[in-house]
């Protein structure tokens, strides 16, 4: 908004388009530059560090994928909440890996011991069945860091033959219909699939022209 | 990057030996990938791919060009490719922003794929700031055109009859120096990026564009695809060429849910 008559306010383009980001880029590279950037860039990779098959402390990723039925990933502070409220308990579920990342808006906590108030993102599986894996992610994942989380956590697992569910939520004002969403009875669910899911879907589908987007997008 | 379809055509349907690529930029009013929505709604193009990238923010929802129950529930994702044979066109339709810094690379391996796909020309649709002309841009036609090199022969001389203009150069010092003249689309997202890279890597590449500023901008987007289909002739241009491009479905409540009826 303008705040003086005759201010004039460069609009933001809904198209995301910075002339002023593209206009650094035109000029080279420095060696300091590309220095800095490479610092950026490792500070904001992600660690995927899994628990030994054995059961002792985090080591590196593990090396071979492991094989996984399930994968069912929360996504948020509500959704990692309603994990830890009707699914999780210490007697079915074990801690089997940890994400570790950093950037603007969080950095995940050291410690598998989490409050639910902090930034976290865990791995969890069933000891009945190896092979149902869960995971809280309640820390933000930045649009840089999504992709990275997506390879390196699918790297580590078998996709033959797995079916993975993503729990996320979303406030009540995005969404778009034609009546107004103050009306709307709320909380409600939707669903996307993908062609190859065939089971029945518990709620209705996303209609146009909803969209979701970040990391359960990615 | 570009991951095809299994449609059980095979490597068929992503062959695009001696196609026509059209690509948006993403842009000021997003006009370049409305128009773009219209190209693949009207002539019913099928989807053949997507590309598999890490430059592009994620988003998915269900097919944005559902005309029914039975095709509404196909997910599409922020960069997905569509195929009309019979026109020899591939489009590439991106439905998201950038990550910063990523831009760069991505215009690296499309230009690439480009290559590899021997697709023989590149169309991009774009557009600029509206606010940014000069005194004679103010007048006259908002649509422009720019050819590289290896275009100009081809198509240069159908671009004058045509009577369409040329995107103007500015100075590259203003005030200071005005003979040293520069390419300068503001808002354009990474227009001039890709089209500097064709020119040195001898792509084949038309950009076309509208002056246009943020708002509705579905009549901008309608403009771009006409003056886009003076050249290609994709649809039968009659005397309301308006009325023959599809709406896609997903052109729904672009500026949101209905107001509570409590609010009057």
């Amino acid at each position: 908004m303008a705040t003086f008559f005759g201010e004039v306010v460069v609009a933001p383009s809904r198209a995301g388009v910075d002339d002023e980001e593209s206009a650094e880029e035109a000029r080279e590279e420095t060696p300091e530059d590309r220095e800095i950037r490479r610092e950026l860039e490792k500070k904001r990779e992600i660690d995927v560090l899994w628990a030994s098959p054995s059961g002792a402390s985090p080591e590196g990723s593990a090396a071979e994928p492991f094989a996984c039925s399930e994968f069912i990933v929360a996504i948020g502070r509500n959704a990692a909440a309603f994990l830890s409220s009707f699914i999780l308990d210490s007697v079915c579920w074990e801690v089997v890996g940890v994400v570790k990342l950093w950037n603007e808006w969080c950095r995940t906590s050291n410690t598998t011991n989490v409050l639910p108030t902090d930034s976290f993102c865990l791995f969890y599986r069933l000891i009945s069945d190896p092979t149902v894996l869960l995971c809280q992610c309640s820390c933000y994942v930045a649009e840089d860091q999504q992709f990275q989380w997506l390879e390196k956590v699918f790297g580590c697992m078998q996709k033959e033959g797995l079916q993975v569910t993503i729990l996320s939520t979303c406030p009540v004002a995005d969404y778009k219909t034609q009546e107004s969403t103050l009306t709307l009875p709320s909380p409600f669910l939707k669903a996307l699939k993908t062609k190859e899911f065939k089971e029945q879907v518990c709620c209705p589908l996303l209609e146009q022209p909803n969209i979701v987007r970040d990391l359960p997008a990615a | 990057m570009f991951v095809p379809c299994d449609r059980g055509g095979g490597s068929s349907s992503s062959d695009f030996n001696g196609f026509t690529l059209l690509v948006p930029a993403v842009s000021v009013g997003n006009v370049g990938q409305l128009a773009t929505d219209l190209v693949i709604s009207t002539l019913n193009m099928t989807k053949v791919g997507y590309f598999y990238t890490d430059c592009l923010v994620p988003m998915v929802g269900n097919n944005p060009y559902a005309t029914a129950e039975e095709n509404s529930m196909e997910l599409s994702i922020n960069a997905e490719v569509y195929s009309l044979p019979s026109k020899k066109l591939v489009v590439l339709q991106i439905r998201s922003p950038f990550i910063k810094n990523k831009y760069r690379p991505f215009c690296q391996t499309l230009l690439s794929w480009v290559k590899s796909s021997k697709c023989a020309r590149v169309v991009l649709l774009s557009s600029s700031h509206a606010y940014q002309r000069d005194d004679e841009q103010l007048l006259g036609t908002p649509l422009r055109y720019l050819l590289t090199p290896d275009l100009e022969k081809a198509v240069g001389g159908l671009m004058r009859e045509l009577n369409w203009k040329e995107m103007e150069k500015v100075a590259a010092y203003p005030g200071l120096n005005d003979t040293e003249k520069v390419l300068h689309i503001p808002g354009g997202g990474i227009t001039k990026l890709l089209f500097t890279e064709s020119c040195s890597k001898g792509i084949q590449m038309a950009v076309l564009l509208k002056f246009c500023s943020e708002g509705d901008n579905i009549p901008d987007a309608f403009a771009l695809v006409n003056y886009l289909n003076e050249w290609l002739q994709l649809i039968k241009s009659e005397v309301n060429t308006s009325s023959q491009w599809k709406i896609p479905s997903s052109w729904r409540l672009l500026f949101g849910s209905g107001l509570p009826p409590a609010l009057f």
